[in-house]
């Protein structure tokens, strides 16, 4: 890791995509950075983490992504450069205040890295394409290929933030987050004293009508010649010149992202040279550009993951230009899952007419395993899914939330009957509750989870008075994603952290199990600032008990207590994530 | 060599990113270009896990294309199946014969051997689990063993120093002696007696 803050410009070292971008913010000197873990995003906030105070950037873990974006937007508005990083799903969190800083702008510059899963390999809710924020937005959305591209576009990010006054986009994927390359070093600029200064401006930093429409207008315009910048740019490039400019070819490709490479593997594999539109801006697109490559192609292949949306801008801009033109994408390749480069060789292949020899693999029916991932040895949820499926009713509705315990849905444990988004267990247990008569409702969320978006639901039960037992699901940290802190853990720095749990009630942290029931404040950990127990109790909630996550006897007596109950009842199970236990000082 | 493609494929916590970032360092070392993938998150809690390390003159994807690749390791016996994706009859297969329950349908070893040999012939089935508890007192390095062994049948086209070298400046203090002497006991094992199946 300390490899990563190496001012040797010239050097070549292996990097993930996170890493690379966590370097591109270092090179452009980057002040102040925030986010909510998720994967495929989550080594961007963990290194931050890692190297913040050594470099003398502020770093943070917010409650939630919207939290986050607004912390960047105000450490923006003091004029600091900020970087705010966040998953797919993160964004449609923070959307609400992505669209006024648009309107704003920014003072300081702004890079906003969101992370798309198509496959969905860590994601749970939906596969999405978060591409749709920038005609929403009108935000410039950059598309790096690789991680040298990671870090190249998060400085050129910046460049572009600083001298238009926006925020911009930098959109990855897992394949590109998640890849290793050498990456070239650049020099890393040291961020000053971090000490902003907010100068009042109200006709730039409020958004009110009717003001706002003139915002609009002013920020349609920005966009304008941010695509004249983008016409320009070296990163929307034609990756075979010679051979484009003799326009000896028919046909040609466009491409971006990821499917980029696949492309280019594919020409190697089927030994073609065909010319390719390589396009790093996504938004404004280069629509000159793309115009002046497609005017003389009898057809075009677009190579891109998910929905549509390139293959339907060129088929806008053909109808000008060229309205012959044959526009192949989404009838070669899939919309649905992550690009293989198997498929972009075999729809290249189809495109040009080139014969493609099948792999002998090919003919045979291959078995596929699966070793499901499962709860790790010592792990707290065991006991606890353990002891209300013992106790439960039969038809109990059981809501899942976004974490480790996600894993109560494999068949092992059986214990999940929705799963949607972060937190929204809770809000969619009072519907059910609110709606059904005799089955009862349980929900399942855990202590990262319910910072994020479970408070506001909690308390619309409480307010709209239905009965579901909510039980949170306390391991001390935020698990999935690689153990980040939350506000329930109190300190914010790796070292911090690990001693916080050294502090605390050492029962807690090893089975075998309590005997006794003992008094729940007993398990209260009171170097806490911030205990869920009490945020509970102060959204009103009378039901409610603190128990060992390891005592199946005193989680069942209470699930049995709290089901009768026609208000809304709570169990906080205590007990400490198996994997950060192994890491604590014995 | 223009290319050589790899898959490490196993379940989480058996140190594949690990033995991704060793072998990417080493053909660094070796001047190569290099592309690799990998998958973090709930894969880590003993799910099915699988890396691709890509190295040569010039390399865009970082997936290996089906069909290509030259040798694929695998640290688990039933995730050698997921290999086969990847694989032409000019594949290698080093199989770790150590085996996890799915928790859906399991297989037996006979079984899955049978599946590999109608695409490959060039399978090897190394006890290496076994052979790194016994012999050093910890599973967990059974990748680096495997490593060894890969770099001793001449299946791995790099420079035993490039890996010597990597798994010094990749695997921290604590256990580096651990690491280098599974790779050591490979490479004595091999040139003792010719393993193989």
């Amino acid at each position: 890791m300390e490899e990563i803050l190496l001012n040797k410009p010239g050097k070549k070292i292996i990097l993930l995509g996170n890493e690379a971008i966590v370097r591109g913010g270092l090179e452009e000197g980057v002040n102040f950075v925030s986010t909510y873990p998720g994967t495929p995003a989550s080594e961007i906030g963990n290194i931050f983490n890692q190297i913040a105070k050594k470099i003398g950037v502020y770093f943070e873990f917010s409650t939630n992504e919207k939290v986050a974006l607004e912390a960047g937007i105000g450490a923006s508005f003091a004029g600091l450069k900020t970087l705010v990083a966040m998953k797919n799903f993160g964004l449609n969190v923070a959307l609400d205040s992505l669209l006024p800083f648009c309107y704003t702008g920014t003072k300081g510059p702004a890079v906003i890295v969101v992370a798309d899963d198509p496959s969905c390999h860590s994601s749970a809710q939906s596969e999405e394409n978060s591409r749709f924020i920038a005609e929403t937005a009108h935000i410039p959305v950059l598309e790096p290929s690789d991680p040298q591209e990671c870090k190249d576009f998060v400085r050129l990010g910046f460049q572009i933030s600083e001298k238009y006054k926006i925020p911009v986009i930098v959109r990855t994927t897992t394949r590109v987050a998640h890849q290793k390359m050498p990456v070239k070093f650049d020099k890393i600029t040291r961020p000053g004293n971090g000490v902003g200064k907010f100068v009042k401006e109200p006709k730039r930093f409020v958004t009110l009508p009717p003001r706002v429409l003139e915002q609009k207008k002013e920020l349609l315009e920005k966009i304008e010649k941010i695509r004249e910048f983008s016409e320009k740019s070296k990163i929307n490039f034609q990756s075979d010149k010679k051979n484009a400019l003799a326009q000896k070819f028919p046909m040609g490709i466009i491409t971006s992202g990821i499917s980029y490479l696949y492309v280019m593997e594919a020409l190697k594999e089927l030994n073609l040279s065909l010319p390719v539109l390589k396009l790093g801006f996504f938004y404004p697109l280069p629509e000159e550009k793309i115009k002046d490559f497609i005017k003389n192609f009898k057809k075009v292949l677009i190579v891109e993951e998910l929905e549509p949306y390139l293959e339907r801008e060129v088929e806008r801009l053909a109808k000008d230009i060229n309205p012959k033109l044959q526009i192949f994408g989404k009838t070669l390749l899939p919309e649905t899952g992550e690009l293989k480069p198997e498929q972009v060789i075999l729809a290249l292949a189809k495109f040009t007419g080139k014969k493609y020899k099948k792999l002998p693999i090919t003919s045979y029916q291959l078995p596929k395993i699966k070793h499901l991932p499962r709860f790790c040895p010592g792990c707290p949820y065991w006991s606890v899914f353990a002891a209300v499926k013992k106790v439960a009713p039969k038809d109990t509705v059981f809501g899942g939330d976004i974490g480790c315990y996600m894993l109560a849905g494999t068949p092992a444990i059986a214990a999940q009957d929705y799963l949607s988004a972060m937190g929204s267990s809770v809000g969619i247990a009072h519907g059910i509750a609110r709606t059904v008569k005799k089955q009862k409702t349980i929900t399942f969320i855990g202590d990262s989870t319910f910072f994020h978006a479970g408070i506001p639901a909690l308390i619309n039960t409480v307010f709209n008075k239905s009965n579901p037992l909510i039980i949170i699901l306390d391991n001390g940290t935020t698990a999935m994603t690689g153990h980040q802190p939350h506000p329930g853990t109190s300190v914010r720095t790796d070292s911090e952290y690990k001693f916080e749990w050294d502090q605390r009630d050492k029962s807690l942290l090893s089975p075998p199990l309590r005997s006794e029931e003992g008094d729940p404040s007993s398990l209260e950990t009171k170097e806490r600032p911030l205990q869920i127990e009490k945020i509970v109790a102060g959204c009103g909630v009378k039901n409610l008990k603190v128990v060992n996550s390891f005592d199946l006897k005193a989680i069942e007596k209470a699930v049995e207590e709290f089901l009768p109950k026609k208000e809304t009842s709570v169990i906080i199970a205590r007990g400490i994530c198996a994997l950060l236990r192994k890491h604590l000082p014995k | 060599m223009a290319e050589f493609n790899l898959i490490i494929n196993g379940v989480g916590g058996q140190g594949l990113i690990t033995l991704l970032r060793i072998i990417s360092l080493a053909s660094q070392k070796e001047g190569y270009d290099i592309k690799t993938s990998e998958l973090h998150g709930l894969s880590q809690r003993g799910g099915s896990v699988e890396v691709h390390i890509r190295f040569g003159k010039k390399i865009y994807s970082p997936l290996v294309p089906q069909g290509k690749a030259n040798l694929v390791i695998s640290l688990e016996l039933q995730e050698s199946l997921n290999g086969l994706h990847y694989s032409s009859p000019k594949t290698h297969f080093l199989i770790n014969q150590y085996k996890t329950p799915t928790f859906t349908k399991d297989l037996s070893e006979k079984e899955i051997l049978g599946i590999v040999k109608k695409i490959s012939k060039n399978l090897f089935l190394i006890p290496a689990s076994e052979i790194c508890q016994k012999e050093l007192g910890s599973e967990v390095v059974a990748g680096i063993y495997l490593l060894g062994l890969a770099f001793s049948k001449k299946l791995l086209p790099l420079k035993s120093d490039s890996i010597i070298s990597a798994i010094k400046k990749i695997i921290p203090e604590k256990y580096r002696e651990l690491n280098l002497k599974a790779f050591e006991l490979a490479r004595q094992s091999f040139s003792s007696k010719n393993l193989g199946g």
